[in-house]
């Protein structure tokens, strides 16, 4: 009997049920086909770099897995405490028919239960399907090759995404029944009875409110987009803070005014449905402005996370064309009685019976100086005293980096980039980290001069030039020094250097050429260790091949760990609002009636319900749209090292996910309030 | 000058093993400037018959006419036209939207014809005089009292100068003063203004304002009482005469 009552309870509300349904589904999927990520790409072809990058991702997707069920089971429980309200009025009848209390806990829990296994199986399925799809984007991502490719089900992952998704649902039927715990008959009764009232704000109080809050929105951007130099974590904190009391108040102060200004224009607002329209996108905001709020910072989060990451990826692998030119390098420095003390690699090589050079097309073997006397503070000049001030967590003992030009131009040339020259008594800093170059672009200008392994020299440019020496898969090179031949002293050799290219080949050509490096070095360093004690020297090496693969890696976990973040969230908005939207026009249908009888078309019915639904999903979007332009100016700054190019793509590409996801539910959430208010003709 | 017309309609309910005949062959006149009232018993076929005339529902069978348009014959953007710019509807629950303020609820009725606002704001507060309700015009539904809600409702209908008003239990929600001074505004209109008022109404008391009463009992006019030249109490005694006759539940009204 209770079944039958909560099968048809299902069934009639269907119209309720389906957003919730359809938001389940795809909770359930997306879980599932990040969860599955793991499982699903082990038949990739990939190296063991990029395999345990896999697994790096896997585990940080777990990781997120956790956060996400968090924010999903939040979801949940909102939107089921949502529809519970909208049928108090059945409530009241069960308990007026002398039905207990928990007998309607029941009804609601074989409710919960047929609703949730009905998701379950549902999303579970669309996400199997939809992981076969991630495989390929896993492939594409690490570059790897899909041709053992196969149907593939996770087991580890079903069984993970029906865990979560049954504690999710335990939750909600533990909410449930405190709710029915708590319910009082009277109040059930009367919940319908609800008199609207509307009350105009006092518009000078919205005015000054919304000035206000916009121009502590304005500090807030100030401060995190441009004046970052002063900014501390705590500092941070505050201005997010302000940012979301900001948007609250906007959002309150705009739903007072935005009436205020239309009635003001009394043509358009004595045309067609206009008054009707904006009275109710009015009380409707006025109602909701804290889930408004919500909403927008949730959708700014998005808008940054999802762009941000796309970011990060694009650039990364641009960053690779252009900041790793040569396939190989070591560099080797060993310390004696405090000092330095420079020692040629390639005589090493030769001790222990190895030729590095055999194996390369083109090489440069050079080495760079060190000066004691020549740290960071000092290359500042005048300057030192306002650098310190203005950045006091700045290390400035460290030894800046010299290099001869002769040897700078021979790798340059290896480099296929542009090369220097310079005058008897000059010097040029080459530098490409944003921030440092800044410093030193502020420290020098044309004729700083500069006491360098004793001898007095000029700044040639007044500023920084591009360029850098170790190959890397970001702009990393803080500043090397090139100073002309005839300025340095052998006495100060420092760190010495070999890059290389491999010989042209295929890719598995340069692959096999890096074993055979690979291994001899470690071969060599195997015999020279014992020989040396480890706190001594230090010695690495880079090749194109490792950076490329943990570029490529990096960029994917970031990717996916943006698309999962971004897209839950971008899902849980546009519910809360669809939700919101779909109720409120449940309580609206006698208005539409009464429109209709008076004589209203049908097509301005639409069409106002059209606005309605618009300017409700609009508004939230559109502030979140204005947050994200100083947002991704902070993140611009933050992620500098790592790039920040092709960001407009990157914006185009989360722009159309955030339009697919979030217009579609503004699409579905139209039609239903559209087949809604139809309905009752 | 004959306004509406309606023949020998019908409208029947349910299917052919439960046919319930709401209305059997009903056929009448109403005059341009007359005020008529509709009297029968709850499930008399009284609102059916509105909402025939008004177009909210269809008939089985028959016509009516308004002004020589054949009203049962029209089609989606043909209804609503005729229903916007011939008709004024005044319903029992008043269907005021409670967003909108009293002078918004009047001045939709014109926007939805795209009256311009100067005209609109002329047109309302013309009408806003004749039904006393000026004072109350910038208030919500919600601040008015029963009466004045419904007469913020009949100014809407009226405001369009539709061809007929109808009126389904327009004092059915309101307290005995409050229906009297709507009555009373209903008869200014129709008398000085040549509004022609059509009302449906089980309450004797209500129909003794109109001057033309016709009675259905059981989906048929059982009976139909012209007021002449009679005061209101006489006509009033006349309609309880016919009600009594007529039987039922109408005299549980008074």
């Amino acid at each position: 009997m209770l079944f039958k009552l909560s099968v048809s309870n299902i069934r009639r509300s269907l119209r309720d049920y389906a957003i919730y349904f359809f938001t389940l589904i795809i909770g359930v999927s997306v879980f599932y086909v990040f969860n599955a990520i793991g499982e699903q790409t082990a038949f990739l072809k990939i190296s063991e770099n990029t395999s345990s990058m896999i697994e790096l991702l896997d585990t940080m997707l777990s990781g997120v897995s956790v956060f996400v069920s968090f924010i999903l089971g939040l979801l949940i429980v909102y939107a089921s405490r949502f529809l519970m309200k909208r049928r108090n009025k059945e409530f009241a009848l069960y308990l007026i028919l002398g039905m207990g209390k928990s007998k309607i806990s029941a009804i609601l829990l074989i409710e919960t239960i047929i609703i949730g296994c009905g998701s379950l199986l549902v999303g579970l399925a669309v996400g199997v399907g939809l992981s076969q799809l991630m495989s390929s984007l896993v492939a594409n991502l690490f570059e790897a090759d899909m041709t053992e490719y196969k149907f593939l089900i996770s087991g580890k992952a079903i069984a993970k995404t029906a865990v979560y998704f049954g504690i999710m649902y335990l939750v909600v039927m533990v909410f449930n029944s405190i709710m029915i715990g708590k319910l009082k008959l009277i109040s059930l009764m009367q919940s319908g009875k609800k008199s609207e009232k509307l009350k105009l704000k006092n518009p000078a109080l919205c005015i000054v409110i919304f000035l206000a809050s916009v121009s502590a929105l304005g500090y807030a951007y100030y401060k995190v987009g441009w004046d970052t130099t002063h900014l501390s974590q705590e500092l941070m904190a505050k201005m997010i803070a302000t940012g979301a009391i900001a948007t609250f108040l906007i959002f309150w102060s705009v739903s007072g005014m935005l009436l205020r200004v239309v009635m003001s224009m009394k043509k358009t607002y004595f045309s067609g449905l206009n008054s009707f329209t904006f009275r109710q996108i009015s009380s409707k905001v006025n109602t909701t402005v804290a889930s408004m709020t919500v909403i927008c910072l949730m959708l700014f989060v998005t808008i940054c996370t999802l762009s941000s990451a796309f970011s990060i990826r694009n650039s990364m692998n641009a960053n690779i064309a252009s900041q790793c030119p040569a396939d190989f390098e070591l560099y080797y420095t060993e310390h004696e009685n405090d000092g330095l003390k420079y020692t040629d690699i390639t005589e090493k090589y030769k001790t222990y019976g190895y030729d590095i050079t055999e194996d390369f097309s083109e090489y440069v073997h050079f080495h760079s100086y060190l000066d004691d006397n020549f740290v960071f503070r000092d290359s500042l000049g005048e300057y030192v005293d306002v650098i310190s001030e203005q950045y006091p967590f700045l290390d400035m003992t460290s030894q800046e980096i010299i290099v001869k030009l002769s040897d700078y131009n021979k790798l340059m040339q290896l480099y296929d980039r542009d090369t220097f020259s310079l005058g008897e008594d000059e010097f040029i800093i080459v530098c490409d980290f944003a921030s440092i170059k800044k410093i030193r672009d502020d420290s020098i200008e044309v004729g700083t001069e500069l006491n360098i392994m004793g001898k007095t020299l000029r700044s040639k440019y007044a500023d920084c030039q591009d360029g850098f020496i170790d190959i890397s898969s970001q702009h990393i090179n803080s500043g090397i020094f090139i100073v002309p031949d005839s300025a340095v002293d052998e006495a100060f050799a420092g760190a010495d250097y070999f890059i290389g290219n491999y010989p042209d080949g295929t890719r598995d050509d340069k692959s096999a050429t890096e074993k055979t490096v690979v291994d001899k070095y470690d071969n060599m360093l195997r015999a020279w260790r014992e020989t040396i004690p480890k706190n001594k020297y230090s010695i690495g090496l880079n090749t194109k091949i490792t950076i490329a693969e943990a570029t490529i890696g990096l960029g994917a976990i970031v990717t996916f760990l943006g698309l999962y973040i971004g897209l839950i969230f971008l899902i849980s908005c546009s519910v809360i609002i669809a939700l919101k939207q779909l109720s409120d026009t449940v309580d609206s249908m006698q208005k539409y009636e009464i429109l209709r009888k008076i004589g209203a078309e049908e097509k301005d019915i639409s069409k106002s319900l059209f606005r309605q639904t618009g300017i409700f999903f609009l508004l939230p979007l559109v502030l979140a749209c204005v947050h994200s332009v100083f947002g991704m100016k902070f993140s611009k700054i933050v992620l500098e090292a790592l790039g920040t190019e092709k960001m407009t793509e990157s914006i185009i590409f989360s722009s159309a996910i955030i339009l697919l996801i979030y217009g579609g539910y503004f699409l579905i959430t139209y039609l239903c309030s559209k087949s809604i208010i139809r309905e009752h003709k | 000058m004959e306004l509406l017309r309606i023949q020998q309609i019908e409208k029947y309910y349910g299917n052919k093993s439960s046919l319930t005949k709401a209305i059997d062959g009903i056929s009448f006149s109403v005059e341009k400037g007359e005020f008529v009232a509709i009297m029968g018993a709850s499930g008399s076929g009284k609102t059916t018959l509105l909402n025939c005339i008004s177009t909210i529902d269809k008939v089985t069978a028959g016509h009516i006419f308004l002004e020589n348009t054949d009203i049962t014959t029209l089609r989606g953007k043909e209804l609503n036209k005729f229903r916007r710019e011939k008709l004024g509807f005044i319903f029992q629950d008043f269907n005021l939207l409670d967003t909108l303020t009293a002078y918004e609820n009047i001045a939709l009725a014109l926007s939805i014809q795209k009256v311009s606002a100067d005209e609109t704001d002329k047109a309302i507060k013309n009408v806003a005089r004749q039904l006393d309700i000026t004072g109350v015009l910038n208030k919500y539904p919600y601040q008015m009292s029963g009466g004045q809600k419904q007469r913020i409702a009949s100014a809407r209908a009226i405001v369009t100068n539709p061809k007929l008003v109808l009126a389904d239990e327009p004092t059915g929600a309101l307290d005995s003063k409050s229906a009297k001074m709507l009555l009373e505004r209903f008869c200014y209109l129709n008398r000085e203004h040549d509004a022609t008022i059509m009302m449906v109404t089980h309450d004797s008391f209500t129909a003794s304002y109109a001057s033309r009463v016709i009675f259905i009992k059981d989906g048929r006019i059982f009976n139909e009482i012209c007021r002449g030249s009679d005061s209101r109490k006489q006509f009033f005694d006349k309609i309880i005469d016919v009600v009594t006759l007529l039987g039922g539940d109408v005299n549980d009204a008074l």
